[in-house]
């Protein structure tokens, strides 16, 4: 069977149509015997090379973002061909990363100006466009502040109903997506001549670096011209990006302010660790936004997830609780984190986290 | 600018409520659980109160898609300071499978029927938590979007927009017509007082259904199942620091 499979390709079937209506019996034949052997399993094998996924890639101009690497391995899991498109003002050196990594056929480039700051207005009709010209089956995307803008404008477009946020591919149609906040897990098959879907980061390794992907322009699309990418106040920081870290340390209310924050700062330093927030923290303004962790704010799942001063709310645990092993500092021993953390102490967190910087420099 | 808004606003789950999957794995039990409009429509609709107080707009209209029960939520987005609703009559089956892409067709065609300048929605409903109908309302209207908005400002007939994205803020500057969707720090909803309730009695609620406007309810994404999610396995408490980072050490995981 495993014989069949690998080489009934495209190519084949059309020299066999070829073959049958120049009366060649025997060949015919064959190709007869080849589908009466070919079980279901091998069918399905076969339907997945007519398959093929462009995952939008995402990026600085510098480097590609992590979630990218994760959505081609997602993508990868379809079975079919993979295509990276990468558009903005300056490809080349995200070009040559997304060429390296496994699992990716082919680089679709589109450089114009026209793309700074990545805007959806002008990257849907290069979407649109590439798919008029390679008709994909697939269309996706990490399930980033980028991706969330950018693909359900492009479904739109192609009149699909685009699924959000996945976290595991059960079959080419058929996908998982969490709902209400994480506490239920819904299962749905998408009929869509063309799945568009965004990749939840954490729920797929990202894709190793191996490749070695062919490298296309594609042609870029007038401009639209109905919005303009202004400016950008990203948070500086020298510690591990939020999504991607090993280890989270996460404060929430029970920090009481702004400079406290610098307690888990340093515990952070400690640990080699992000350090993520509560919607009460951001609120109250001790943090910035970008540092929320939860059903509205990012989904982390590190190996370690440390929460002070955080009560544990439905919205908040609906960002870690993939986590491998959650501790929880908090003062009240009734908060709801404590039914999900691994380890809970209960003590104020004005002693416990310096004693616990002071325990890690052991 | 001056002009008609439209706020879409969804019936939900109330946030607080810790939900139940139905036993048959069919979805998630919603009879007799208490519903309130979706925070983030909440907030969209407080943002188009305050343009219109700032006499930026004339008039806000507020939508919502669904069974009888979703003029509850209209009449909330009215006692906010709304000035009349929309009800969009979905039941039965075409309600079970409506989504985004329904939605944003809808909202699109009375968008296009209202003359509406702009569309302002929440980021997100904290039931499917799809994020989607915003863009797809845009891209439905060949519309600018500023989605995840914290800021809006008018400058001219254009709007400036401060976005929340992953690594902090972005600012971008679109043309109108538009279509926003409010993220949490956009603004602090208020809360509707007793004479405005009252008031809001008065004001009018049209009905109609999706047919009226041209939209076709098929879907063709189907949940196949509802699952719990898996369960975390009871966890300890320890008594001291010593004790955690004990613990951690011999976990492996510092």
């Amino acid at each position: 069977m495993e014989v069949v499979r690998d080489h009934v390709t495209q190519r084949d079937l059309a020299i066999s149509r070829d073959l049958v209506t120049k009366q060649s019996a025997v060949a015919a034949a064959v190709m007869l015997r080849v589908f009466t052997k070919t079980n279901l399993r091998s069918l399905s094998g076969l339907i997945q090379r007519f398959q093929s996924t462009l995952v939008v890639a995402e990026h600085n101009n510098d480097t590609l973002t992590p979630i990218t690497l994760s959505a081609i391995t997602a993508a990868n899991k379809l079975g079919g061909e993979v295509s990276c498109l990468i558009a903005g003002t300056d490809c080349a050196k995200v070009a040559e990363q997304l060429s390296q990594v496994e699992g990716v056929k082919k680089v679709l480039v589109a450089q114009h100006d026209a793309y700074k700051g990545l805007l959806p207005e002008e990257l849907t009709p290069l979407i649109l466009a590439t798919q008029q010209q390679f008709k994909f089956t697939h269309i996706c995307a990490g399930a980033s502040a980028f991706g969330k803008n950018l693909l359900p404008r492009v479904a739109s477009k192609l009149d699909v109903a685009p699924i959000s946020d996945i976290i595991e591919i059960k079959s080419p149609d058929t996908f998982v997506r969490t709902i209400y906040a994480g506490n239920a897990l819904s299962t749905v098959k998408c009929n869509e001549k063309v799945k568009v879907f965004t990749v939840r980061g954490t729920s797929f390794e990202p894709a190793k670096q191996g490749g070695s992907a062919t490298s296309e322009q594609v042609s870029t699309a007038g401009p639209a011209g109905i919005s303009e990418w202004l400016e950008q106040n990203l948070t500086k920081s020298d510690r591990p990006e939020l999504t991607s870290a090993k280890v989270v340390v996460s404060g929430g209310r029970g920090l009481k302010s702004g400079e406290n924050f610098k307690l888990l700062y340093d515990l952070a330093d400690r640990l080699n660790a992000a350090v993520g927030a509560s919607r009460a923290a951001v609120d109250a303004g001790y943090v910035p936004n970008d540092l929320q962790v939860g059903q509205t704010g990012k989904i982390v799942a590190p190996e370690l997830y440390i929460a002070v001063g955080i009560s544990g709310a439905i919205q908040h645990l609906a960002g870690m609780k993939d986590s491998k092993t959650i501790v929880a500092i908090n003062k009240d021993p009734e908060a709801p984190i404590f039914q999900v953390a691994d380890f809970g102490l209960v003590a104020d967190l004005f002693k416990a986290v310096p004693e616990m910087i002071e325990a890690l420099k052991k | 600018m001056t002009g008609r808004v439209l706020v879409g606003v969804k019936r939900v789950i109330d946030y607080a409520v810790k939900i139940r999957v139905k036993p048959d794995n069919t979805g998630v039990a919603t009879d007799g659980v208490k519903h309130s409009m979706n925070p983030f429509c909440e907030i969209a609709v407080e943002e188009a109160v305050r343009l219109k107080e700032k006499k930026l707009v004339n008039e806000v209209v507020a939508v919502s898609c669904g069974p009888q029960q979703v003029q509850e939520t209209i009449r909330t987005a009215l006692a906010m300071g709304a000035d009349r609703g929309i009800h969009v009559e979905v039941s039965g089956k075409d309600y079970e499978s409506l989504g985004p892409l329904q939605v944003s067709k809808i909202l699109a065609a009375l968008a296009k029927k209202e003359d509406a300048s702009l569309i302002i929605l929440g980021k997100q409903a904290i039931d499917d938590d799809c994020n989607q109908t915003g863009q797809m309302t845009a891209a439905q209207l060949d519309w600018p979007q500023g989605t995840f908005a914290s800021e809006v400002t008018f400058e001219g007939d254009k709007l400036k927009v401060v976005r929340e994205v992953d690594g902090g803020l972005e600012t971008i500057k679109i043309n109108t017509p538009a279509v926003v969707t409010a993220d949490l720090r956009l603004n602090t909803p208020r809360y509707a007082t007793l004479p405005n309730i009252m008031k809001a009695k008065k004001k009018k609620i049209a009905t109609m259904k999706p047919g009226d406007l041209g939209v076709d309810m098929s879907s063709r994404v189907e949940v196949l199942r509802v699952d719990e999610p898996p369960q975390r396995q009871a966890g300890m408490k320890v008594e001291s620091v010593e004790e955690l980072v004990g613990k951690l050490k011999e976990a492996g995981r510092i």
